[in-house]
């Protein structure tokens, strides 16, 4: 390139690749599709498949190593296309503010399997603005010796705020563990105490 | 084997893939082939060998989608495709309409080795030709476009 007289103008990037994820997506190749988002409890990368939203996590500032994973487990078919998830942002955003008590939108599980699925199942019965033990789960789900595993999977939902592990504290009244870390946890257990009733 | 999210992919090579399809055709056509090349890679990504030079494949994908855009374009037009108007005397050339002015083997071969990246061998393989005959019309093709941008130079 050194070589040639002159060079050609910048090209339009951002509105090629904006172009690219919707003719993906209407072509059915678009597998997953994410963006960041900025919120009270951080910068969050959420993701979705045509199925859903698939991924929450709090990692939006550095988002290469769940991107990795995501292509790994999903689909290396992957893009960042924020308009498509223009609907799922705005829902996270409402229970993130206590101006939603449910995320009422589409949602993929195929990240969470096995017992962790069961788990994760059983987190969306928790109501707004109460809280179980990671003991009290692992009795819902039949294992009540698996309070670890039980705390594992929280740790792991694949959609935390959107399925609320926040809910779940120690038996001693504590916070317990949080993706977000434990400020993002108290954070929006504060929200749904003070939105109750 | 694990794949890269496509997404590194179009950061990577995006502006590479750009400059061969504007180097090739008007700006709105080049804006059309950029996303009909990413379009066509992402649908084969997940089958890609795993050997393979990603920018090399993306660069042959847009070579092949310009030229598909010119054959759309040529078949719209009724009777010859008229040249693009000459430039006053006089003036210089930007290098995108220098390149439009080159024969087109000569364009070609300066597109795909001095834009695209690729090695003479790959352009050759690319235009079935042979590399001895890419390397002389890159050559000349480069002569060509200095003295087409030199203008108004000295």
């Amino acid at each position: 390139m050194a070589d040639l007289p002159g060079a050609l103008p910048a090209p339009p990037l951002d509105a090629l690749r904006a172009r690219l994820a919707e003719r993906a997506a209407a072509a059915g190749l678009l597998d997953v599709a994410y963006r960041s988002l900025d919120t009270a409890l951080g910068t969050l990368l959420v993701a979705a498949t045509p199925a859903g939203l698939v991924s929450v996590t709090f990692d939006g500032a550095h988002p290469e190593q769940t991107l990795d994973r995501l292509a790994v487990e999903l689909s290396p078919r992957l893009l960042e296309a924020p308009a498509r998830l223009d609907d799922a942002a705005r829902r996270l955003e409402r229970l993130i503010a206590g101006r939603a008590r449910a995320f009422d939108g589409p949602l993929d599980l195929s990240l969470a399997r096995g017992f962790g699925r069961e788990v994760v199942e059983r987190l969306r019965e928790i109501p707004y603005g109460e809280t179980r033990s990671y003991a009290e789960v692992a009795a819902a789900v039949g294992s009540p010796r698996a309070v670890r595993a039980v705390g594992t999977a929280c740790r792991r939902n694949p959609l935390p705020i959107a399925i609320p592990c926040h809910r779940v504290v120690r038996s001693d009244g504590s916070l317990g563990q949080y993706a977000g870390g434990t400020e993002a946890k108290r954070l929006l257990l504060g929200v749904e105490a003070a939105r109750r009733g | 084997m694990t794949r890269a999210p496509f997404e590194t992919i179009v950061a990577a090579h995006g502006a590479r893939v750009w400059r061969v399809c504007r180097a090739l055709l008007d700006e709105p056509d080049a804006d059309d082939a950029w996303s009909d090349t990413f379009l066509a890679a992402l649908e084969a990504y997940p089958r890609l060998r795993h050997d393979t030079s990603i920018e090399g494949w993306l660069v042959t994908i847009a070579h092949r989608k310009a030229i598909d855009v010119l054959r759309r374009r040529a078949r719209l037009v009724v009777g010859d495709v008229p040249e693009r108007p000459a430039p006053p005397e006089g003036r210089d050339l930007d290098l995108a309409r220098a390149l439009s002015r080159l024969p087109t083997r000569q364009r070609e071969a300066v597109v795909l080795h001095h834009l695209g990246g690729l090695p003479f061998a790959e352009v050759a393989a690319v235009l079935e030709s042979s590399t001895d005959a890419v390397r002389r019309a890159s050559s000349d093709g480069v002569r060509r476009l200095r003295a087409l941008m030199g203008g108004d130079h000295g």
